[in-house]
């Protein structure tokens, strides 16, 4: 049986769409959504509810809607959507959800992207408000923003048949929107829903803009749209949403709003059902119950709360044969899928006074709330206003203005003079002068504007009684949390659930209110809703992330030597936004094996990595030297120019934020490097001493990280390889000591080389412009290659470290941790009067003797490796918890120089424990180790010059 | 976004800038003068009032200036912007 009119709405009738619901193959017609199409065929069970599995329906025509929820399975897999906004396409295959739905396993394909958009006036919702406020705003010759979530502008003259200056509406918004798309710098989205409202007039809005092509929608066209607008004036025009009355048996699909029914008539040619009661307590569901029955409904009752009914409505009803019910109420319904019956009762509760009245379709009507979500996310304050039974707009705010239905108000005329002078005032704010004022529409509907009885619900079985139909939350719930002792909104809200699912409350957050006032004896106007947060309606994260995933989700950066390591095999880590070589497998090896190979081949001949990703900063001035003796907890300023010194930074705190080392360049000139993590952090750093404490300070800073090629070459044969490449210099000892740099031509280009040791052995750093690197680093491996040059990644690097005690700034260090902890008092300058930090290493706390210090450790068992972060305790047995834990493991391998396990520790009174056994717990066991010094390997450093 | 007056740039979305604290709070001239608590006041200690707040801030996404501002804590309206070593202008909370 179909229930499509012959006649009226704004489908396609000549052609018919196919899709399949619940398996159920259907058909529709272009302009119908979901829920229409559903509906045209009889179909009202959508879904079953999230807790209590009961069927779910369609209660709402729009995306208001708590019930409808579907799953999109084809095109694309798409849950959480609702049936009343997803618009008909041939070819749709969707499903009812039981509350939650189901991601897509595989990628999405579709593109999505984000535009910015300034204007002047910003108008939300394309109504009869919003048309009048943004053709003011245009006339004025302001920028103008008119977004709608609905697919054609009309808001709710969309909803009925009325007329506006004897002609059908739809005439008067389309010469409107003829005028507005014709006015230079408007900018009319329809399928756009303003979801966001932050500071400074920005706002986020979704546009859906190839959902509804389905199968036909283009590819490389974006299918949703984020634009973030900025605006100097919003208007808001968001119009209202029909509010429920809760009864028992309320949730049983077949029981809609009645203003929703109206407009599935009047805009999709659809009818409800065959038999409807309507239950109201306003005037407006009266138009609802005429339309529906003039358009071959059976309406055999209009109960209406009130005392008494509205008289000129009741006689136009009783024309048409609907009695009408006054003083009565719905008090609850039969079906045990879509409703069968309603039971009428006095208001005033005579027992064992009821009627039941059979029905397929029960339309309610509440009274109105105002869309006020986005005035509320724009921090304006909401009032109670007690004859709507409505939170509406409290407050003026500066540049958000409020107008139409979304006030309170109801009257059609009175809506349109507020839009337009929104329109006006927003566009004088904005600096434009209003020019041509339109005339206001006379409307020929028959309902009138009077507001009805507040009604949150009639009393009856409260663990029948739906609030909020999605979250299966009754009025049973709500007095539970009530009489838990819950008062506050948000509190009862979080306990019930209660507008928390996909709709946020959008028919129940105010019914909820009502009734916990009416619990509690207080007066709503004392009560504070709670706060509308973003987004007003559901957005994928898809959306949101836009064309920021993938390789776009964070830029990728790699070094100029970075396709010969992807070209050798090399396994990459991620440091920061680095590219790191991690280690270079060969055919069959793992990570333990592949490093133990690196490091004893970097021990024993000669290794190399790639340094470039090393921060550097050019540090020039003629104060340079003063600024890095304040920077550094060494002295800087007596550097000789041709040397280097290894330096340490500590935070006022005197914890240590980075290391790395200070080549002298020039008398007013270093070159500082950073880690590669800390390389941005390090220079803002500089900057904000130089700028905030310093200004007298002649020093500049200047990040270089990516100009130089940076390449350490390591190893007892690295002066011979080096030699080979660069024959101007003089590679002695003698000649070129640890610690200094010299600059040469390496491979034939400018070269800087620095004596510098990151393991222990001798080992140079040749540093080329970014643009040779991959030469200079080929020409090397040539020259190594009789020495068996092997390279080497991170991991190595780490191991060859680690067995010579170096820390890692982050892996070693957690900001708790002063260079006196880790060992280093000597890079701790006595002479210098004060440098950051200084102060703080005279605090007690950080001369307590129980601080962790950095130590080695070495496991009793040496084929035994300790996991990175273990816990370290002092006894082979657990104690009763809480076990006192004397610190954690940083740095843990296996060394192919000593031949067994070994890890560094951060362990309290650590230098004192040197030589005591304290005991790691892994998994199950408690692992024996001894405690001793953070150097490992080469203790006298007699590897160093080779 | 909220956008922040950058005082060398002009209004600029506030991802572009970054945080720095309280304002105004100078480093000791003589640190080792001060006893523990005063270094600690120094080092850990910050305001942290319901109102008006001269705060840093660096336009690290921008022109890379520090920068100062009176900020109402209550409603994040910026009040005031300088800069840096110029004094807190008067501002109405």
């Amino acid at each position: 049986m179909t229930f499509r009119t012959p006649t009226g709405g704004t489908i396609d009738r000549n052609t018919l769409l196919h899709f399949t619901f619940n398996g159920r193959k259907l058909t529709g017609h272009p302009g119908d959504t979901l829920a229409s199409a559903l509906l045209a065929n009889g179909v009202h069970e959508v879904g079953s509810s999230v807790k209590l599995g009961r069927p779910r329906g369609i209660v709402a025509a729009g995306s208001e809607d708590p019930t409808s929820l579907v799953q999109v399975e084809e095109p694309f897999p798409e849950p959480m959507l609702l049936a009343t906004t997803v618009e008909l396409f041939d070819g749709l295959v969707a499903r009812g959800l039981a509350g939650q739905g189901r991601l897509a396993p595989e990628p999405d394909p579709a593109r999505y992207d984000a535009k910015h958009e300034h204007c002047d006036v910003l108008v939300v919702g394309a109504g009869p408000a919003g048309l009048a406020a943004a053709l003011t705003a245009a006339r004025s010759g302001a920028r103008v923003v008119l977004v709608d979530e609905q697919n054609q502008a009309g808001g709710a003259l969309l909803g009925v048949d009325e007329y506006l200056d004897d002609r059908p509406s739809a005439a008067w918004v389309a010469d409107v929107l003829a005028e507005l798309r014709s006015t230079a710098g408007v900018l009319v989205l329809e399928r756009t829903t303003a979801f966001g409202m932050y500071q400074d007039g920005f706002v986020l809005a979704l546009q859906k803009r190839t959902d509804h092509l389905g199968f036909a929608a283009p590819a490389g066209v974006a299918r949703q749209r984020v634009w973030r607008i900025r605006t100097r004036q919003i208007v808001l025009a968001t119009g209202a949403h029909e509010r429920p009355v809760v009864f028992a048996g309320n949730d049983r699909p077949g029981i809609m709003l009645a203003s929703s029914a109206r407009t599935f008539l009047h805009r999709y040619g659809v009818l409800p059902g065959s038999r409807a009661v309507v239950f109201t307590t306003n005037d407006s569901a009266y138009c609802a119950a005429i339309d529906l029955a003039e358009s071959g409904v059976d309406v055999p009752m209009i109960v209406d709360a009130r005392p008494e009914a509205p008289a000129r409505l009741a006689t136009e009803c009783a024309a048409r044969g609907i009695e009408v019910r006054a003083g009565h109420v719905v008090i609850g319904t039969e079906g045990a899928g879509r409703v069968t019956d309603a039971h009428v009762a006095p208001l005033d509760g005579v027992a064992g006074h009821c009627d039941t009245v059979v029905c397929d379709t029960v339309l309610v009507s509440g009274g109105w709330n105002p869309v006020v979500n986005l005035f509320s996310q724009a921090r304006g304050k909401l009032r109670y206003d007690a004859e709507l039974g409505a939170f509406v707009p409290g407050e003026e705010l500066e540049t958000v203005r409020v107008a139409g239905s979304a006030t309170g108000e109801l009257d059609l005329t009175a809506c349109v003079r507020q839009g337009r002078n929104a329109g006006a005032s927003a566009a004088i704010s904005a600096g434009f002068t209003p020019r041509g004022q339109m005339p206001l529409p006379v409307s020929d509907s028959r309902c009138t504007s009077r507001s009805g009885l507040v009604l949150w619900r009639v009393p009856g079985d409260d663990d029948a009684s739906f609030v909020d139909l999605q979250r299966d939350a009754t009025v049973a719930d709500v007095l539970r949390a009530t009489g838990a002792g819950l008062r506050s909104l948000e509190h009862i809200k979080r306990y019930t659930t209660i507008g928390t699912a996909h709709d946020q409350g959008k028919t129940s957050g105010m019914i909820a209110a009502g009734i916990v006032a009416e619990a509690l004896g207080v007066e709503l106007a004392d009560q504070r809703p709670t706060t509308f947060r973003p987004p007003y309606t559901a957005v994928s994260f898809a959306a949101l992330a836009g064309r920021d995933r993938g390789e776009l989700h964070d830029p990728v950066r790699v070094t100029a030597i970075h396709p010969w390591h992807v070209a050798h095999g090399a396994l990459f880590e991620d440091v920061g936004q680095w590219k790191r070589p991690w280690y270079y497998p060969q055919a069959g090896e793992d990570l333990h094996t592949a490093v133990l190979r690196e490091c004893k081949a970097t021990r024993e001949s000669v290794g190399m990595m790639d340094g470039s990703t090393l921060g550097k900063i050019d540090v020039q001035g003629r104060d340079a030297g003063k600024f890095l003796d304040m920077l550094y907890t060494n002295m800087m300023s007596t550097l000789k120019v041709g040397r280097i010194r290894y330096g340490v930074m500590c935070g006022v705190d005197g914890m240590v934020i980075d290391d790395g080392t200070v080549i002298r360049v020039g008398e007013e000139r270093y070159l500082v490097t950073t880690t590669t993590g800390n390389a941005a952090k390090i220079l803002d750093w500089m900057e904000e001493w130089l700028q905030t404490e310093w200004p007298h300070l002649d020093v500049h800073c200047t990040s270089v990280t990516e100009h130089w090629a940076t390449i350490p070459l390591v190893g007892p044969k690295s002066r011979d390889v080096l030699a080979a490449v660069a024959p101007d210099l003089d590679v002695s000892n003698e000649a070129f000591e640890f610690m200094t740099w010299h600059d040469t031509h390496v491979a034939g280009v400018p070269a800087r080389v620095c004596r510098i040791s990151f393991s222990g052995e001798l080992a140079y750093e040749i540093n080329v412009t970014a643009w040779h690197g991959l030469a200079v680093w080929e020409a090397l491996m040539a020259a190594g290659e009789q020495y068996g040059i092997t390279p080497y990644g991170t991991e190595t690097m780490h191991v060859l470290r680690a067995e010579k005690g170096y820390p890692i700034i982050g892996q070693e260090t957690d900001a708790t941790v002063t260079p006196q902890d880790l060992g280093m008092s000597w890079a701790v300058s006595k002479k210098k009067p004060d440098f950051i930090g200084k102060r703080s290493f005279a605090r007690a706390e950080n001369n307590r003797t129980d601080r962790k210090q950095l130590v080695g450790l070495l496991p009793v068992d040496p084929s035994v490796l300790l996991p990175e972060g273990s816990q370290i305790v002092e006894t082979d047995r657990l104690p009763e918890p809480p076990v006192r834990m004397l610190g954690h493991v940083t740095s843990s391998y296996p060394s192919a120089a000593l031949g067994r396990t070994f890890a560094l520790a951060l362990v309290r009174s650590g230098h004192e424990r040197i030589g005591e056994t304290l005991y790691v717990p892994v998994e199950d066991s408690l692992v024996p180790v001894t405690v001793t010094e953070s150097v490992l390997y080469d203790k006298e450093g007699a590897r160093r010059d080779g | 976004m909220q956008l922040i007056p950058c005082p060398w740039c002009g209004p600029r979305e506030e991802a572009e800038f970054h945080y720095g604290g309280q304002a105004h709070v100078a480093y000791p001239e003589d640190p080792s003068a001060l006893t523990d608590e005063e270094w600690a006041q120094y080092v850990f200690f910050r305001e942290n009032p319901s109102g008006p707040f001269a705060e840093r801030w660096s336009h690290s996404a921008g022109c890379r200036r520090w920068f100062n501002a009176v900020r109402d804590t209550r409603s994040h309206d910026l009040l005031a912007v300088y800069r840096a070593g110029e004094p807190m202008p008067e501002v109405l909370s």
